[in-house]
């Protein structure tokens, strides 16, 4: 045993050593016997009618082993890519997705068929020689215009391209409007964004016909998922799917969907009887894997000349692309309208949510999902009140956050936030940054004709997905709660299995840290064991910061059901009571006599061997559990950015960026600072540089990363990081998600800096992403 | 995407180099151009001659009042040479400027100016500092200016079956200064506009990147601000726009950073 408790401490991640060697396995890393590749034909059209697809070139190259087009995936019995998040009392409308497009592309990037060659190289000469004649048809793009009369119609069953009209509603916003007496508001551009993820889309596909059993390996953050889908569109029976996720490179979202190219690897490999391997390129990424975002919102907010802020509605064209993704109803209604209240009591709130077919690459979770869409509404508006009142943005914002709680605040759009100290956060960052003389240093620049910018955001978000119960209810088609087995092998050392999926966030290494805590063995002795169905407990996957808050409490039923049974064979074997053992840093003692103790390694290896165990007590000692949270937890924190803009070009000069988020108690601090660094990164990412530009005939301009742009390093100053610590009483460990609140909170911050530091020049807005050329062109027609 | 098929060679000199050349095929020096347009299926050449390992064209090398920096130089080497910083350090300010680490590690000065992508850095630089461009073909050798070497879009004085071997750059002599001021795509880390501006007794020179479509020259007045916003929009007569930004933008653009690359050498 270390002196220092594995929980709470710094602990170089597990998994970086096969990362950052090369020795981690990705799904196009595996290579099988008789493998095959597949490659994707893809319409180079927003919108056109098949009129005919001449596969005959294709079929002659050497080294090509079939063509094939949607229907005869129908034939084959593969049905349409279902959408498992369809939100009720909405008049929501599924229109048939099938894998490969039917008479009708859709989107720039829809597959119109499949070429599988013996080499990859072969599939892909061969799926450009596939000659497919088009009809073109016109094409429509954006959310709000595909609603008009006339717009080019995606779906027979979707009339106006309307896929729902979601609405939520607390307190009476008519009368808060009426009785205000301050109204702001404007549109709000939340644009799309690519959600580009380092390791792309694979999938490899495995059918056995002797068995009847299909084994799908696939970069997924949720394998249950998929297994569960691919059950209802492939035919397969669940208990014949193997659903295999190795090490995955990074998903954002993105690769929660289960996707078209799943299925025909699966309905190639059928049909060939051999392994049949995809992988994406980056072209395909761009057009084939789902964007973010894409939000048009129509937005007010009404306050007291006070400040006290009384009511908030909006109206959003959520365009969710050309198809239902997995999750795509649920992000910008569930995820986003209730989470208008933000950290504020905000008691009238109304918003209209239509979700719109576009000529568009389909629209998924993005890392945030729903919550940046309402963070930078609310704060986005909370700042256009404090402007008009003339009021400091944190002064506004002091009085109008929720007071401190612990036991469950009810927000106007019926959530019950867990627990929470927003003022607590808030004060933590205004003392780092130092705010008063930032503001000082701020007027002195403006007297020498600069331009800096302070921006504030204050933020709460819903995460830990969540309770089943309210899963069903708001049209999710799985549940939301995990599992977890621990086992102790003869030799003391611990497997862990869960059902979450990480990619990326280190959870080998906290899970591990948390057995090792709990149990008192070597943290290194704890092998986590996630994203082969086969092999792991079931559970829902990883995404909505849930992994932590959630997988943790099953983990902490199963050890307590393995504490309670090396209590019983303790007690048996030192002769003693039951009640009378404790356990404590992994070793098992008689109250009163610690002398008389044994280790848990002890207590395992007589459990594995069985040769004297108590009555009525089985061999082995692992346990499992399930957990399911009672409510979803709700991490907040406060983020202050510091900007200059250089007036004569519109170019930010990033420079300070400070953030204090609570996630509750910390497992692995220096992870903690990972997520919100990636996430900083992420959300000032959307405020700055990304964002999708399709051309008016549903052309994707921003195709490749020459013109889209990610983040880098270098564009980053050092971020400030700070934390309080507000514990759930969710979960037996207290803690709350930490994946996404550097994506919700850093967007209006930044995005309030820059327009703080334009405010002298008279800039009202500026749509994001805040490029130097929007910005110079703001300020000259400000001047004019 | 990915590349058609080709065939590949690595010959160890220049005249091999040129022998091969003249069966058809690309040149090959750093491949950061030129195989991502193979990827996209924008070139398929039946052949690539990897000049990667001929000697004689790597090096810098000083030959009194110029430095010879030969084809297959990379960008990181320009940018840490100390003959470079010590005679021209607005060169190696402009390499160091160019993409990331791993572009200038493997990206090369004839490699760049053989693509002559209009957002590419050197041009503009050796354009301002009349740099010569050194060309081998199988009629023999011989040398463009700089200012002569960019012809159009993608185009330059080169022929199908020559190659660059070296590139000229004057020293900056009797205390001319000169000062390359960029901003950045942030997507590609090209310049959006890059503007040289070179003081000496011979007087100012300006010359304009990523507007256009080869570096143009600013002819006009430049005494004050005004005047130099003024010359370089009359300048640059067809300006270039993308999804970043568009050709009024770049205008603007360039007009400032030349304002600030003159203040520089001031």
């Amino acid at each position: 045993m270390t002196a220092i408790r594995p929980f709470g401490h710094d602990q170089r991640r597990l998994e970086d050593p096969r990362m950052i060697t090369g020795q981690a396995k990705y799904t196009d890393d595996f290579v099988l016997p008789g493998m095959v590749h597949l490659a994707v034909v893809r319409s180079p059209y927003a919108h056109a009618n098949i009129v005919s697809v001449d596969t005959s070139a294709a079929l002659e190259m050497p080294g090509v082993l079939g063509v094939w087009t949607g229907q005869d995936m129908v034939d084959a019995g593969f049905g349409g890519i279902p959408c498992a998040w369809v939100v009720p009392d909405a008049g929501t409308v599924t229109p048939n997705h099938p894998p490969i497009a039917i008479d009708k592309v859709r989107y720039v990037g829809d597959a119109v068929a499949i070429v599988v060659a013996d080499d990859d190289y072969v599939a892909k000469d061969a799926a450009m020689v596939v000659e497919v004649d088009y009809d073109e048809l016109p094409a429509c793009t954006d959310g709000e215009k595909a609603h008009a009369d006339g717009a080019p119609q995606l779906h027979d069953d979707a009339p106006n391209n309307q896929c729902f009209h979601w609405t939520v509603s607390g307190g009476d916003v008519e009368a808060a409007f009426n009785e205000a007496d301050i109204v702001v508001g404007e549109r709000i551009i939340n644009q799309r964004l690519v959600p580009v993820a380092m390791e792309p889309r694979s999938a490899l596909a495995q059918w056995s016909s002797g068995m009847g059993e299909l084994t799908l390996w696939t970069t997924s953050q949720n394998p249950h998922i998929v297994r569960f889908l691919l059950s209802l569109d492939t035919g397969i029976p669940e208990h014949k799917i193997r659903v295999i996720a190795p090490d995955v490179g990074g998903g954002f979202g993105s690769k929660i969907p289960h996707y078209p190219e799943d299925s025909m690897t699966i309905f190639a490999s059928q049909q060939l009887d051999r392994p049949v391997k995809w992988t994406e390129t980056r072209s395909e990424n761009f057009q084939a894997t789902i964007h973010g975002r894409d939000h048009i919102q129509d937005v007010e907010m009404a306050a007291k000349s006070d400040g006290t802020i009384t009511g908030l509605r909006a109206k959003v064209w959520a365009n969710l692309g050309a198809y239902l993704s997995t999750a795509s109803t649920g992000v910008p209604t569930i995820l986003h309208g209730l989470m208008l209240s933000g950290a504020y009591t905000i008691p009238n709130i109304h918003e209209d949510v239509y979700g719109m077919f576009t000529n568009t690459t389909p629209v998924d979770a993005y890392r945030g999902a729903g919550r940046p869409e309402a963070t930078f509404m609310v704060e986005r508006l909370v700042d256009l009140v404090a402007k008009k009142l003339d009021m400091d943005p944190v002064a506004i914002r002091e009085k109008n956050l929720i007071p401190p709680f612990t036991e469950g605040h009810e927000v106007a759009t019926g959530l019950i936030y867990d627990t929470g100290n927003y003022q607590a956060a808030l004060d933590k960052a205004k003392d780092m940054a130092g705010y008063d003389e930032l503001r000082a240093q701020q007027a002195a620049a403006r007297a020498e004709g600069r331009y800096i910018g302070i921006g504030v955001c204050t933020y709460s978000e819903i995460c830990g997905l969540g309770p089943s119960e309210v899963a069903g209810a708001v049209g999710f088609g799985g549940g939301l709660w995990e599992s977890a087995i621990v086992r102790f092998h003869p030799s003391g050392k611990v497997r862990l299995m869960v059902g979450i999926n990480p990619h990326g966030q280190g959870e080998q290494t906290t899970f591990a840290q948390i057995v090792a805590d709990q149990l008192g063995v070597p943290t290194e002795d704890v092998d986590v064991q996630y994203g082969d169905t086969a092999q792991t407990a079931m559970g829902w996957g990883t995404y909505g910061s849930r992994s932590t808050p959630v997988a943790s409490g099953a983990m902490m039923g199963a050890i307590d059901k393995i504490k309670d049974k090396g209590r019983k064979i303790a007690a048996h074997l030192l002769e003693a009571s039951t009640a009378d053992i404790e356990f404590e840093d992994g070793k098992f003692y008689v109250r009163g006599s610690p002398e008389s103790s044994m280790t848990i390694q002890d207590i395992a290896l007589a459990a594995n061997t069985a040769w004297n165990m108590p009555d009525g007590v089985e061999p082995g000692l692992e346990a499992s559990a399930f957990f399911n949270p009672s409510n979803f937890v709700y991490p907040f924190g406060a983020h202050i950015a510091v900007v200059e803009v250089d007036p004569d070009t519109g170019e930010i000069d990033f420079q300070r960026y400070i953030a204090v988020d609570d996630c509750g108690p910390q497992i692995n601090p220096m992870i903690v600072e990972g997520q919100i660094h990636g996430g900083i990164a992420q959300g000032v990412a959307q405020a700055l540089w990304e964002g999708v530009q399709y051309s008016e005939d549903g052309q994707l301009l921003t195709s490749s990363l020459m013109d889209y742009a990610i983040p880098k390093a270098e564009y980053f100053p050092k971020f400030e990081l700070g934390h309080t610590v507000t514990p759930t009483d969710v979960n037996p460990l207290g803690v709350k998600g930490i994946g996404e609140t550097g994506t919700i909170g850093s967007t209006p911050a930044i995005y309030g800096a820059v327009l703080d530091a334009l405010a002298p020049l008279g800039v009202e807005q500026v749509h994001m992403p805040l490029t130097p050329e929007r910005v110079w062109r703001a300020i000259q027609e400000a001047k004019a | 995407m990915h590349k058609a098929k080709f065939d590949y060679h690595r010959p160890e000199s220049v005249d091999a180099a040129l022998a091969l050349l003249q069966q058809g095929g690309k040149a090959l020096a750093g491949g950061h151009s030129l195989i991502p347009v193979m990827k996209m299926r924008l070139a398929q050449p039946d052949a690539l001659i990897d000049l990667g390992r001929i000697p004689d064209l790597s090096g810098i090398t000083d030959e009194g009042d110029s430095l010879r920096i030969g084809a297959t130089t990379t960008h990181t080497e320009v940018n840490q040479s100390d003959l470079v910083q010590a005679s021209v350090p607005v060169l190696c300010q402009t390499a160091g400027m160019i993409g990331d680490p791993q572009v200038r590690n493997r990206g090369t000065i004839g490699g760049s100016i053989a693509h002559a992508d209009p957002a590419a850095d050197y041009p503009t630089v050796l354009v301002a500092l009349g740099a010569t461009v050194h060309i081998q073909g199988p009629n023999g050798s011989r040398d463009v200016g700089a200012a002569d070497f960019f012809v159009d879009l993608f185009q330059t004085a080169l022929g199908e079956t020559e190659l660059i071997t070296a590139v000229t750059v004057p020293k900056l002599a009797g205390g001319a200064k000169a000062s390359y001021q960029k901003h950045r795509h942030p997507a590609s880390a090209y310049a959006v506009v890059g503007v040289c501006a070179v003081r000496s007794d011979s007087g100012q020179t300006v010359v304009i990147g990523g507007a256009s479509a080869t570096p143009t020259k600013v002819t006009g007045p430049m005494g004050t601000d005004e005047e130099v916003m003024s010359s370089v929009a009359a300048a640059i007569t067809d300006p270039m726009g993308d999804t970043y930004a568009s050709g009024e933008y770049r205008v603007h653009l360039a007009g400032v950073l030349a304002r600030r690359a003159i203040a520089a050498t001031a």
